[in-house]
Formats: structure tokens, sequence, C-alpha cells
């Protein structure tokens, strides 16, 4: 088991290195920093000093070096925009990128397992149909799309929901702020979980549907009707609970990708998150920025699959043999 | 336990927060951030204009950029423009209540001009300050400067006592990896304090009771948003989320004069866009003609400026939201502009004039173009590939973000380009800037002429710059310049498009001034 955990920790740092290596060389092609930096009009000297203080005239291999070297030491470096460490800015933005993700995983799984459910029973109403239509404008029209149209209805015509931000926030401890705790801050969540949550809601309504459906027609669920069981306790009793397990793994997978891929839902939203930091990044060339980010993502997803192969060790005993040998 | 108190601190917070909603908000969200609170890191308008209202400098421009008095109160030109004596205002107060004295103005210059600001030419590197009193300030030069004071609009006061005790007595550079105080608080003299500030999030700033000059504005608080995507930007001006958004991208203008809510103000800006052509070289880096120049023969380029159509750009491509300029300088900038009409669009005779030149059949050229730095650049480009194609010109258009055109295009990418599009507003709003930054002949070692990427260069016109920049005399230094001007529109130097037009979506309670250099200021806006 330890010889597992080492061996899967040490093909974790390979991919750590891995998205290092791959992140820093796409930099090399992103443009210029420098020129993001300096008005147009700034004289080539001083643009040329600015060069050599970042460091930008060293050879590449060195640069990287450098980079692994702070890495190492968890120092992200500051950023060229904002001229503040890039650990700092990403430390205030977190709170509103988790908060968002956790907000849109549990509409997803909520609504998602509900409408699914519902469809796998009522096969044939009209209600299930309309759901499973529902489910396919979700995976098939893209975020920023459902977003700006939710804007329109909502925000623009309708008035009722905030178009951008967060509202007002509210300061827990030292770092943590919250929109949780104020009713702009509540309202300000809706659309824009919405939006990132709705293609978790489809995936995971669909495969509630197809799981409910398989179980449904399992033996032990015939004799839970034969034993004269009630109709409630089948459904939700027995059949869901083994439907929970698939869809749990998948949830729990998809919180890694709902937090990478609020980059397009906080851009529409202007929701202050990470993400919308990342992309501002990019436009300007800020490479501690992006390469902090980059480098948290991949920490994020090398975890999150680490746990889940870890969880399904100790779950199923044929892959605890697997780890034996 | 502690997450009670904390949980119990943050509800009275909240509902200490909503007792004071009665004061007049004014909300403005631009596409851009506002990074650093140091009024030296970086020299961009919008950063200049959001500072500002923090900030005072020793003039300031009004609505109409002329210069007038700021913290200083009149000053005199001494000695043929060789010396400066400047007499300041008495009775300011920084924010944090400490008096302003020529102390701070001699500190300030100081800074300003030290490594690691960005605003270095703000102030000559040869001008010696020297504090008279309290409240006179020496100003001596090497050599005449008529227009030293062009950009002190910006050149913002800092406090010297302030920034020495907060560590803040240099200028925050690029590479800085701790935060300097002053790059996250502000203490100025001017009309609004900085209340609280979250770099790229959210900037509050609040009204100066105690501001010394007179106030325009009925506001008790701006709060600053930056929403870099357009649509949500104009979903909130349409929503009433905010009052004053800046820019209104082109194809929403219409939209948002229809609504109910807020309407575009518009108006020409200062910049000039314009093309311009590699003729330095023996041979362009990107044409099939070889061994040779195109650009170098005064008929292609005279084709060229014939060939493009800006009324066509105008209509087509702007929207009606340009004007066509037959000069690299806006007519607000210079006396004489009516004086110069673009070439007539004539097509048949470019083609003539090509075929004169030893090019029947037109030739091939490679175009940079930027795709996200202004106005419809792309599409101007591609708008400019047809204009050309009629002459016979194949244009192969390579529109990339400026992160890349820059870097290609300019000194430090070695100006590889032969054929690009390019925007310049004159910094000092002077024509000597067009004339040195982009008709200077490039020399090693020499600032003149770094953005002159194509590498026009005629000694005449170099010979007037220098003499411009030393005229006191109004009239004599305009007739030159006008000299200048005729040498290089004679010469075909660029092809200059037009200035485009400025759109800034306001609230309709909202009342506001609109300045040519696209600096919102809200410390003259009205809110009802």
């Amino acid at each position: 088991m330890l010889a597992f955990i080492i061996r899967r920790i040490a093909q974790s740092l390979f991919v750590m290195v891995a998205v290092a290596l791959i992140a820093f060389l796409m930099f090399r092609f992103v443009g210029d920093p420098v020129n993001q930096m300096v008005g147009i009009d700034t004289p080539q000297e001083e643009v040329a000093r600015l060069r050599e203080s970042l460091g930008l005239n060293d050879p590449a291999i060195v640069q990287f070096g450098r980079f692994v070297w702070d890495v190492l030491h968890f120092n992200f470096g500051v950023s060229y925009q904002f001229r503040l460490p890039v650990t700092q800015l990403l430390a205030e933005r977190a709170p509103a990128t988790l908060e968002l993700a956790l907000t849109a995983a549990i509409f997803a799984l909520i609504v998602g397992v509900i409408m699914g459910v519902y469809c796998a029973l009522n096969r044939d109403s009209w209600l299930a149909r309309v759901f499973q239509a529902v489910s396919l404008v979700g995976v098939s029209l893209p975020t920023f799309l459902i977003g700006i149209l939710l804007i329109y209805l909502f925000a623009v015509i309708l008035g009722w929901l905030p178009s951008n931000g967060r509202g007002q926030v509210v300061k827990i401890g030292e770092w943590w702020t919250t929109g949780f705790f104020t009713a702009s801050g509540l309202k300000a969540l809706i659309l824009p979980a919405i939006t990132l949550g709705l293609f978790q809601m489809t995936l995971i309504m669909r495969l509630v549907r197809a799981e409910m459906m398989e179980v449904m027609r399992t033996d032990y669920i015939k004799f839970a009707k034969a034993r004269g069981l009630r109709t409630r306790s089948i459904h939700f009793g027995h059949a869901l609970k083994n439907t929970l397990i698939p869809v749990i793994t998948i949830a729990g997978l998809q919180l890694g990708s709902i937090i990478a891929f609020a980059i397009i839902t906080e851009t529409v939203f202007n929701w202050p998150g990470m993400g919308i930091l990342f992309l501002k990044a990019v436009q300007n060339v800020d490479i501690p920025i992006m390469a902090a980010y980059l480098m948290l993502i991949g920490f994020l997803f090398v975890i999150i699959n680490l746990a889940v192969d870890l969880a399904y060790g100790l779950v199923d005993p044929r892959l605890r043999v697997a780890m034996r040998a | 336990m502690s997450i009670r108190r904390h949980l119990l601190a943050a509800f009275a917070a909240v509902a200490l927060s909503s007792v004071s909603a009665h004061a007049v908000t004014l909300r403005y969200a631009n596409q851009g951030d506002l990074k650093s609170l140091d009024p030296y890191t970086l020299n961009e308008t919008t950063a200049n204009a959001h500072l500002g209202h923090v900030y005072d400098g020793l003039t300031t421009r009004g609505k109409d950029l002329k210069v007038g008095p700021g913290l200083a109160e009149r000053w005199e030109i001494l000695d043929g423009a060789k010396k400066w004596r400047f007499h300041l205002r008495k009775n300011v107060k920084f924010h944090n209540g400490e008096a302003f004295t020529a102390d701070d103005v001699i500190f300030s210059a100081d800074r300003v001009r030290a490594a690691g600001s960005n605003f270095q030419t703000r102030v000559p590197k040869d001008a010696k300050f020297t504090k008279v009193d309290d409240y006179t300030v020496e100003v001596e030069l090497s050599s005449p400067n008529p227009i030293m004071i062009a950009q002190w609009d910006t050149w913002y006061i800092i406090s010297k006592k302030w920034a020495e005790a907060n560590g803040s007595a240099a200028p925050t550079p690029a590479s800085a990896t701790t935060p300097s105080h002053i790059s996250l608080n502000a203490n100025g003299t001017g009309p609004f304090k900085i209340e609280s500030h979250q770099p790229g999030v959210k900037t509050v700033f609040k009204a100066n009771p105690a501001w010394w000059d007179k106030k325009e504005h009925n506001l008790d608080e701006i709060i600053f948003t930056p929403i870099p995507n357009a649509a949500t930007r104009v979903a909130a001006l349409l929503s009433g989320e905010v009052d004053v958004i800046e820019p209104v991208p082109v194809q929403d203008m219409a939209r948002v004069n229809a609504s109910d809510k807020a309407q575009v103000l518009a108006g020409p800006e200062l910049r000039t866009i314009f093309l311009g052509y590699d003729q330095s070289r023996d041979e362009l880096l990107e044409s099939n003609v070889k061994g040779k120049n195109p650009f170098k023969d005064v008929r292609v380029r005279q084709a060229f400026n014939m060939a493009v159509d800006k009324e066509t750009i105008k209509t087509r491509v702007m929207r009606g939201l340009s004007t066509p300029s037959a000069l690299m300088i806006a007519p607000d900038l210079f006396a004489h502009s009516a004086d110069f009409t673009s070439p007539k669009f004539d097509p048949e005779g470019a083609k003539k004039l090509l075929a004169d030149a030893g090019y029947p059949n037109g030739f091939e050229v490679g175009m940079d173009c930027p795709n996200d730095r202004y106005v419809n650049d792309a599409q101007i480009c591609q708008a400019v590939v047809g204009m050309l194609a009629r002459i016979g010109v194949k244009v192969n258009l390579n529109a990339q973000p400026k992160a890349q055109y820059f870097a290609k295009v300019l000194k430090p990418g070695g100006y590889k380009t032969s054929f690009y599009l390019l925007g310049w507003t004159p910094g000092t709003f002077d024509s000597h800037n067009v004339l040195n930054d982009l008709h200077g002949c490039r020399a090693e070692g020499s600032p003149r002429g770094e953005s002159n990427l194509g590498g026009y260069c005629d000694a005449k016109v170099d010979e007037l710059t220098a003499k411009i920049l030393v005229e006191a005399d109004e009239a004599k230094r305009n007739a030159m310049i006008k000299e200048a001007y005729t040498i290089t529109t004679k010469a075909f130097a660029y092809v200059p498009l037009h200035q485009q037009a400025l759109a800034w979506g306001v609230a309709k309670n909202v009342k506001i001034t609109q300045r040519a250099d696209n600096s919102v200021l809200l410390y003259w806006a009205v809110k009802k």
C-alpha cells in the first residue's frame, strides 16, 4: 500500500514538472510583457533596463531554472501588471472562485439528481421530455452564450438580478471574503452559478437517469416489488442509493474542472475570481500570474486524481491486490 | 467560538454599511484595470485619469485641454524659456493633513526622474529645481524649452514626508519583489481620496471636502470596477448597475442609444490612426520584390495614399465614428491643420503612378496589424487590403494580438515590418512630439525617431524639429511646424487615416464632460 502511494505521488510530481515546463515554454510565444508595462512613447533605453531587471535577457534554460527554484520555495514572483506578489493576488481571488464553484457544484448535483430521477421514473411524461430538451441545451450551448442570455433576460430586461460582480461581500478572518451572508451577495451568485453548473447538471441528470433505469431492471428491485414494499421506499431507499455511487465519483472529479473552467463564466459575469485574473494576465502577458495559475490548476487535478485513486484502492478489493504486487 | 464571533462581526459590518445609503454614488466601469496607485509607475491615459482624482499637478488641463494653473497658482517664464519661476498655491493640504510646500515639488521632481519611473521624460533631465521659499520654486534649464510644462498636468505631486515615512521615496520599479506602500495607498491633494483599493477588482473614491479648488461635482463617492468583457460592460450600463462605461463597442452604440437608461457620448479622439511603410531597408522583409524596396520610390508611397479611401473606411468600418485626417496630428492640436488636405481618392491615378515606378502589375507585401489595440483595427486593415488589391498590390495581412504585434514591429523587435497600422497620440499634445518621434531620422543612441518604424528620414525636418523645440514665439513656431508638415506630406511619409471617435456610455441622469484625450474625469460629473 505504502509503495503504491509513493509511486503515485512520484508520478504526480512528474506531472507537475511537465505542467511547469509546458507552461513555461508556452509563455515564450504569447508576446512581449515589457510592451504591456510601458507606454508606446517610453524611451527605449528605459524599456531595455526594464527587460534586464525582469531577467528576460537570460537564456530560456536559466529562466526556467529560476522559475522552478522559486516555485519550490513557494514564491511565484510578482505580477507584472499589479506589482503585487502573485500568491497574494491568487489568495485574494480564491474565495470568489471557490464559492462560485461550490455553489455551482451543489446546484448541479441537487437539480441534476432530481431531474434524473424524475426522468427515469416517468420516462414518457411531457415534463421528462422537457428536461431532456433542457439538458440538450446545457450540453450544446457554449457557456458564454448561456451567460449572456441569462444576463439579458434577468438583468437587463427583467432587472431582477445583477449582471456582474459579487455584490456586497463580508470579510471572515484574515483572508476569506464571502457573499453568502448578504442579500446582494446571494443574488449575485445565482446567475453565474447556474451558468457554470449547467453543463455538470446535464451530465449528472443523464448519468442518474441511465443508472437508475439500469438499477430498476435488476433482480433485487423486482424482489423488493414482489415483497410488496412501498414504491417510495423502493425508489429512494434502494434504487437511488445504488445509483449515487458513480454519480458522486463523477461529481467529485468534475469539481476540479468546474474550478478550472470558471474562467469563462467569471469573464462574462465579471466575477472577481482567479479565472478572470488569469484571462487578463494572458492579454497582458503577465507571465508570473499565468504560471502560478496553471500550476495551481495542475496541482488541483493531480490532488483530486490522487485522492480518487487512493479511495478506489480502499473500496475495491481487486485493486488492493494489484497494489500489493 | 471564534467562527461565531467572525459571523457576528460580519453581520454587524453589513448592518453598518447599509446606513449611509443616501450618499450620491457614481459607479464607473472601464475595460482596463487601475493597477498601481503609484503615480509614477505606468504612463497610460486611463491610469493617469484615475489618479488625477486623487493627485494634482502643478498645472491642470481644462475641459478644452488648455493648460491652466494647478498647484502652481502662476508662473513666470524668464531668460528666453531657460528659467521658470513657479508660485505655489498656499493653504493646500494633502489628504493626511500635511501642508503642501516647495519641498514636495522638489522631492517629486527628483522622484519622477529616478530609475524605475515611467514618467522620466515629464521633467527634463537637466532641469535644476531650487527652493526660493516655501511657496516659490525656480527651475533652470541648460537650453530653452517653451513646452516644458506641456505634460505637467499628469506629473502628480507627492508628499515628501509621507512618501519617505512609508518607504516609498523611490518609484515602485517593475521588478520590485515586495509591494510598496504607495502602490496600494494614496495621499494626494486632489478632489477625491482613495477609500479602498483592491487591484483589478474595485476601487472606492470618497470626495475630499477640503479640496483647494472649486468643486464642480455633486458626488460623495465613486466606485470603480474594471469590466474587461465588452458585452458585460454594456449589460451593466443598460441594467442600471453602473452609471458610466468606457468604451462602448462600436456595434453596441445603437442599442445603448435606443435604451431609456443610457446614451452614448461620442466625440473625436486625439489619437491618429495611420499606415506606415518600411522606406529604409534596401529590400523589404516581406515582399516578392527582390533587390530593391518599392517604398523608397515616392510615387509608390503617393499611390498608396491615393488608393486608400478614408471616407469608405469611415462609413463602412467605423460606422461614421471617425474623422478622416490629412495630417499625422489631430486638428485640435495644430492651428493650421485646415491648410492640409488628403490626396484625392483615385485608384486609376494610383495604378498609373505604380506603372511609372516600374510596377505595372503591382507587387506583393506583408502587412502587420494589431487586432485588439485600436477601434476596429483589424477590420481597417482588411479594408485596406481590399483597396490596395484594386491597384494590383497584393497585401498578405498578419493581424495579431497587440502583445505579439508590438514585440515584432517596435524597436526591441528590430522594426520587423514592411507595412503596418499604428495609432499615435502625442503625449505633449504638441506637434514637436509627432515630428520628433514619428518623423525624426533614427540614430543609434538617440531616442529620436524611435517610433518611426518605417525609417522615414529628412535632414531638413530634423533641423526644423530641433528649432521648434526651443522657439518660444507661437506664430513663428506654428509656421515652422507647417513647413515641416509640408515636407513630410509631400514625401508621403505615412498614410494618415483618421482620428477615431471616443465612445462613453453614460446613464441619462448623469452629466459628464468628455475630454478629447479620453480621460474620464468624474470631478466634472453631476448625478441627479
